[in-house]
């Protein structure tokens, strides 16, 4: 067992002193740089607190409806291929939540500020 | 090459075909990478000098995909659309053995912002912002109007072509995207088939490739991909929800609505197909999701370890709600 603060706290600690102490003190190229660098922070701090809960949501349905086990990747694999061949479609059942909530689930990791994402988020 | 001796060759260049040019300054390099560089400078004439900008393949670099229409096409197309009324740069030069700069061309430079933000935001821009969509609309008339017996050797590439190779570059990268299959399928079900008509087609027709003032698109930019077929990939690519910018209730590059944009084509003489357009709006934000994964690929295979790259890697996921909001809606 690894010891604390864990690398989510670590990380935001380190994209909060780059974003409060050194953004105001630099312009141009790096400026730009750096909040690119800052965002993969926080993208990263959001993955590590969030994916684990949709990571096993997401397993959980993706059993559900393909009626076997697997890794996600494997699932997500046979998911994809069932839709190629037309053997899964927007009418099964469970199809569209399951493609909505998962990608709802990237975007909250990905880009939550994506206005897209906030729309659906205001509509839920 | 130094960059003193490519400035050295520019001059030489630029003396030969600018009448009364005594030389160049301010030479800047504004983009590139190993294959495809711009540059701008200014060409001194006792007349007046001229801002002009260079887009070059060095010397020894081909084109860099296969899908690129090529630096001396770029010109040539520039140059029919701006005859054609199109705003455009002026092309002052197409590069010959003889300037020994490689392959490209020498454009006046167009004044203006390409920056989506700003164009979407700033002051400087509300009047123009209103205007911007049925002038697009008219712009694309404009160009797919341009006689096909001019154009020069250009790909044709039909819808069916594209759902292959779209398909073939998301199986390549070996990671399931469930909603991209989705895409994958509906395009395949909705495909309209070999338009009745084929004209030249910009190909991407977006923010970025706009010079934009407060008069409203000043010039179209980079015909890199350029191609032969339905005119109605250039309207439905221009309304991907990626070239909104937040502006999501604009479709039309988050400046107007599809109306205006279908208004301004067919008041030039164009005629409009929705559901064309809906179709490749949808080939359109499957494309730049698959671009994106692409960008994930090239960060973690190339020599361009950037962080930019490996962000971009992960806006794919944008494109896969907007695919939901088109083909699966919830409300």
């Amino acid at each position: 067992m690894q010891d604390e603060p864990r690398p989510d706290e670590l990380i935001k600690a380190v994209a909060d002193f780059l974003r409060d102490q050194i953004a105001p003190q630099i312009s141009g190229h790096a400026a730009f740089k750096l909040r690119v660098g800052i965002n993969a922070l926080d993208l990263v701090t959001r993955q590590l607190t969030l994916s684990a809960d949709s990571d096993a949501e997401e397993l959980a349905s993706l059993k559900t409806l393909l009626g076997k086990d697997g890794t996600l990747v494997d699932l997500n694999s046979d998911l994809a291929e069932r839709i190629a061949s037309g053997a899964v479609d927007l009418s099964t059942p469970g199809v569209k939540d399951h493609l909505w909530r998962t990608t709802l689930a990237k975007l909250a990791v990905d880009q939550p500020n994506y206005a897209s994402y906030r729309r659906e988020m205001e509509q839920k | 090459m130094s960059q003193a001796a490519f400035v050295d060759a520019l001059a030489r260049s630029v003396r030969r075909w600018c009448a009364g040019a005594t030389g160049i300054r301010a030479a800047a390099q504004l983009s590139g990478g190993a294959s495809q560089e711009t540059w701008s400078f200014v060409i001194e004439r006792p007349d007046g000098d001229i801002a002009a900008i260079l887009r070059r393949s060095p010397p020894g670099y081909g084109s860099v995909s296969g899908r690129a229409a090529g630096l001396d096409v770029e010109a040539e197309l520039m140059r029919l659309a701006y005859e054609a009324g199109v705003p455009s740069p002026q092309v002052l030069h197409v590069l010959t053995e003889a300037d020994a700069l490689g392959a490209g061309f020498v454009m006046r430079r167009v004044d203006g912002e390409t920056i989506p933000r700003k164009i979407l935001r700033d002051d400087e821009f509300a009047d123009a912002r209103p205007k911007l969509a049925r002038q697009i609309g008219t712009i694309l008339a404009g160009l797919h109007g341009i006689d096909s017996a001019a154009l020069p050797p250009l790909r044709t590439i039909s819808s069916t072509e594209e759902i292959g190779l779209l398909r073939d570059d998301y199986r390549s990268m070996g990671w399931p995207r469930p909603v991209f299959e989705l895409a994958l399928r509906w395009l395949s079900q909705n495909d309209p088939g070999v338009s009745k008509a084929v004209t030249l087609v910009h190909g991407d027709f977006r923010h970025g490739n706009l010079i934009i003032g407060a008069d409203g698109v000043r010039a179209v930019l980079d015909w890199e991909l350029a191609h032969r077929g339905d005119p109605m990939e250039d309207l439905g690519w221009i309304c991907v929800n990626s070239w909104r910018f937040g502006e999501i209730d604009k479709p039309v590059g988050g400046l107007g609505s599809r109306e205006d944009m279908f208004a301004g084509y067919e008041a030039a003489g164009g005629t409009v197909d929705p559901d064309r357009v809906k179709f490749w709006e949808v080939m359109g934000t499957l494309r730049w999701g698959i671009m994106c994964c692409g960008m994930m690929q090239r960060f973690r295979q190339g020599p361009d370890h950037s962080m930019e790259r490996a962000m971009i890697g992960r806006r794919s996921s944008e494109t896969e709600i907007d695919l939901l909001r088109l083909l699966a809606p919830r409300s």
